[in-house]
């Protein structure tokens, strides 16, 4: 634009003009904007719209590319693809239910990673002359693959822990945010959506859904971190002084809150209180706290906002504010009250505290490759933040040690991997005596990386029954 | 074998649209009139017929449509006589904007076709009447020169024409738009915005003392409102900063833009508060995808089509751009931008840029002060509206509802801005308006003697 005007000013540049620079000047640069904006929206933030299950655009890739496979980490195929003879594609599940929620299907809409990454499968960065070839015959190119950070071992372990009982399990690496496994009862067969369609349809079946990501759950016991949390904020320095007599129940202004199975667990400190998930304690120590600052502390560990991944996921929901009366306040201090969490997002506050703070983004997606392996785009490791300070994870951790070595979670103790962890057993509603086991935790050992792990079994029992075992088949697979 | 002529057209035609696009700002390192720019200026047109070519044989392929063919020869011939009326009638025209008025065009055609044949044949029989009226402009301009003491025609045409739609226009997505005349619908605005333009030029190229402004200022608010009681917004938005600017260039007080600035900030807000279609827009363009299944489809389906369509886009006839509601007008910029790329589209922007930067040089050349700002005026309409429209698009900004001046299908918009680049370019042919000594003293004395200057002009008419 400078030779532009230039070139023409040169005959006659006079101060008659400079309204007419300035104004050209100034839609110059708003046009330069709008193209830098355009450039920016293709570069970020077109993925997110190009992903968006509403964009049925993709699907125009299907006409030209044969959807690519989906792998675990150890290169099991999940999903793939076969052409028949007459050229019709059919797409098979070689491990049917296994990773049924994660990998999703493809068919009657889309859901899991079919979902997600369908226009990376539908994408061809096969060699441009090979492309070029198949372009002159007329035949359809070979899409590019998903690697996932999935592990078939772990996934096939946490599957059959699970057993024949409805709930989800989910696995994760706290220093990297690669999930592990993923499993959610109950499953169906997603090489049959498309003929049982109906079935798994019908009222009140809840196949389809992802547990893991989209369950809302009360946490019971296991939300008893984030009370401890707050009681270590507030009483940073003296919190080994608390003291506490159980006598199997607590009873305030007429409000009883009772121990499991009323268990009195006598005279007890913080740790203790943890350890033992003694609900009389922590019924009582919920009524001292700051309830705004509560209410803040929760926010900021990813309660009532989208959980960081890219697959479908449920917003777990709290509340907590200073007007609520003394029996919600306990409620809510032990994880019942109106509180619903997902497993996801347990694990997530559970790999920020084994990772001292730090969140990593958690991711499935480990690379896409084309057919014949070469890369076409990677996923690294990416910090989410810092939901806890060093010395709060410090201490969360040295107390999920103490419920391993002294408390509900007994039954991972003197194992070849030091295990940390929180069980919970959390009573589904007021109505009926059904409670869904909890447990939420991480183990390590020497030269392998840390696993996390979240665990809930519907309608079983105890906690320390039900779901510390999965946990501890999980573990000895990984740890073998 | 055709997925393959589809695929390589697709880069071909970014190829010769970047060199097209290149040579628009190349040609000034060349002197005027030089061998040289003659050069480029014929090379321009080449491409331009190239790209068309290339374009149609894609859409023949595709469709396997004869017509096409017929129709392909139809536009061959009427932009080559556009470039013939230019050459006889405007002696002194751009070549520059001529070239880039037709490669607009072009592109118009191109993507209309492949949006709706027979909107695209509509479109065709617009342009030739808009051809038409580029015929007479010259004529008009060059035999009754008086424009400037038309005033209050201008004024009282212009607010009759906007009055009449807000009372009795027809209502389309929540605006009134529209006259229907003998089954013909007119959008005034598109007419009325030239009137809008030579009424504030003619009100301060001699006098603009307070007093002048503030006349100005009231009889350009009632053309506003009238667009506001209309619901036209984004209209109303593209008078009002044609109105800053040219107040801004005749008085040189950026006190008056900024003000002005101001006051339009401050009438956005009331106009979110007021109107609810203004609240639902910026809603979808905070984030179209949470209001998708109401005010954000059509933000959302523009950028899906965008952002599938990537930096070289899907090829012609490869995407689904009619899956956008009112692709062909206010969205035309996503369809071209899902099919020929993002690299075409950005430079289409380009191209625009080109033109308004073509209309503001004229406008600096010229050295009469009432074409001047008529000049000015008239590239800040075009300018602004290019804006609007691809911003919106874009979702840079909340979109308003605005053509694409010479693309978007529309016989008001096409005829309209068919009038626009005449004027413009035939302003240039005046003898007045070429520049003159007596020009440069008079903008520096005071009242009177700018008045005897302007006598002095109407004899040497």
């Amino acid at each position: 634009m400078e030779k532009q005007k230039n070139a023409h000013n040169k005959k006659k540049k006079s101060p008659v003009n400079r309204e007419f620079t300035v104004v050209a000047y100034v839609f110059f640069i708003l046009f330069l904007a709008m193209m830098a904006y355009l450039v920016y929206f293709q570069v970020v933030k077109s993925e997110r719209f190009i992903n968006s299950p509403y964009n049925s655009r993709q699907n125009l890739f299907s006409e030209h590319v044969i959807r690519g496979e989906i792998r675990t980490a150890d290169g099991h195929v999940i999903a793939k693809t076969t052409v028949a003879e007459d050229k019709t594609e059919t797409r098979e599940y070689p491990y049917g239910r296994l990773f049924a929620h994660v990998a999703g299907y493809a068919v009657n809409g889309k859901s899991g990673l079919e979902n997600q990454y369908n226009f990376s499968l539908l994408r061809s960065h096969a060699f441009f002359l090979e492309q070029f070839a198949n372009d002159l015959s007329d035949e359809k190119n070979i899409g590019d693959n998903l690697v996932t950070t999935l592990d078939y071992e772990l996934q096939s372990a946490a599957y059959e822990a699970l057993g024949g009982y409805d709930g989800a399990v989910v696995v994760m690496e706290p220093e990297t945010g690669k999930i592990l496994a993923m499993v959610s009862k109950p499953d169906y067969d997603p090489n049959t959506v498309s003929q049982n369609w109906e079935e798994i349809n019908q009222e009140g079946s809840t196949v389809l859904f992802n547990r893991a990501t989209q369950g809302q759950y009360a946490p019971g016991s296991v939300f008893k971190i984030f009370t401890t949390l707050e009681y270590y904020r507030e009483h940073k320095g003296t919190q080994d002084d608390y003291s506490f007599t159980c006598s199997g129940e607590y009873e305030y202004e007429g409000q009883t809150i009772h121990c499991a199975g009323n268990e009195i667990h006598g005279t007890e400190d913080l740790r203790a209180s943890f350890a033992n998930s003694c609900n009389s304690s922590y019924a009582n120590l919920s009524l001292s706290l700051d309830q705004e600052q509560f209410r803040s502390l929760c926010d900021s560990l990813l309660f009532r906002r989208e959980l960081p991944i890219a697959l479908e996921s449920g917003v777990s929901s709290i509340s907590i504010s200073s007007g609520n009366s003394n029996s919600m306040i306990m409620e809510t201090g032990i994880g019942q009250g109106k509180t619903l969490v997902s497993p996801l997002h347990m694990l997530l506050v559970t790999s920020a505290i084994a990772n001292d703070g730090v969140l990593m983004t958690p991711y499935l997606a480990d690379h896409v490759e084309n057919y014949k392996g070469v890369l076409v785009e990677s996923n690294q490791p990416k910090e989410y933040g810092a939901l806890l300070s060093k010395d709060e994870a410090a201490l969360l951790q040295d107390y999920m040690r103490a419920a391993v070595e002294e408390g509900t979670a007994g039954k991972l103790n003197g194992q070849s991997y030091t295990a940390y962890g929180k069980t919970g057993s959390a009573q589904v509603s007021d109505s009926t005596d059904e409670t869904n086991a909890w447990f939420v935790g991480y183990a390590q050992k020497e030269g392998k990386n840390d696993i996390a792990i979240a665990v809930i079994v519907e309608d079983s029992g105890y906690g320390s029954t039900y779901a510390v075992p999965i946990a501890k088949k999980v573990f000895d697979v990984y740890y073998r | 074998m055709v997925h393959l002529i589809v695929e390589a057209s697709k880069y071909l035609m970014i190829f010769l649209f970047l060199l097209y696009t290149y040579q628009c700002f190349s040609v000034f390192r060349y002197k005027e009139q030089s061998a040289k720019q003659i050069r480029i200026y014929r090379t321009q047109r080449i491409l331009l017929y190239a790209i068309h070519l290339d374009a149609y044989l894609v859409l023949y392929l595709t469709t396997q449509n004869v017509q096409m063919i017929g129709f392909y020869l139809m536009q061959v011939v009427l932009i080559s006589a556009i470039f013939l009326l230019y050459h006889f009638l405007y002696r002194n025209a751009s070549q520059l904007l001529l070239n880039n008025m037709c490669m607009l065009l072009c592109i118009g055609f191109i993507v209309l076709t492949r949006l709706s044949f027979a909107r695209s044949l509509r479109q065709f029989f617009y342009l030739t009447a808009g051809t038409a009226a580029a015929l007479i402009i010259p004529v008009f301009l060059q035999n009754k020169g008086n424009f400037r003491r038309l005033t209050w025609f201008y004024a009282l045409a212009g607010i009759a024409a906007l009055a009449i739609v807000a009372l009795v226009g027809k209502t389309s997505r929540g605006a009134k738009l529209s006259i229907s005349i003998g089954g013909i619908s007119i959008q005034m605005s598109e007419f009325v915005k030239i009137l809008f333009v030579f009424f504030i030029a003619s009100m301060l190229y001699q006098k603009h003392n307070l007093r002048q402004v503030v006349l100005t200022s009231v009889i350009a608010a009632v053309f506003v409102l009238l667009l506001v009681a209309s619901r036209d917004l984004g209209g109303a938005l593209l008078y009002f900063v044609a109105y800053l600017v040219m107040i801004y260039a005749a008085t040189k007080k950026p006190a008056y833009f900024i003000g002005g600035l101001g006051g339009m900030i401050a009438a956005s807000a009331v106009g979110y508060r007021l109107f609810s279609h203004v609240k639902e827009r910026v809603a979808a363009w905070k984030n179209p995808l949470s209001v998708y299944e109401n005010a954000g489809f059509q933000v959302s389906q523009s950028l899906f089509a965008i952002g599938t369509g990537g930096w070289f886009g899907l090829g012609m006839n490869q995407g689904m751009p009619n899956k956008i509601p009112v692709v062909e007008k206010d969205f035309i910029f996503s369809a071209i931008a899902e099919e020929l790329g993002i690299v075409f589209a950005l430079c289409l922007i380009m191209v625009c840029l080109s033109c308004f930067l073509m209309f503001i040089n004229i406008a600096m050349r010229m050295s009469d002060p009432f074409y001047k700002l008529v000049a000015l005026g008239l590239g800040t309409i075009y300018a602004m509206q290019v804006f609007l429209t691809i911003g919106g698009a874009i979702k840079f900004i909340p979109s308003t509802g605005v053509t694409l001046p010479l693309v978007s299908y529309g016989g008001s918009s096409l005829l309209s801005t068919m009038i626009l680049f005449g004027i413009i370019q035939g302003l240039y042919q005046m003898p007045a308006a070429l520049p003159k000594q007596s020009y440069e003293n008079a903008q520096y004395k005071d009242g009177k003697e700018i008045k005897k200057n302007g006598k002095t002009k109407k004899r040497a008419q």
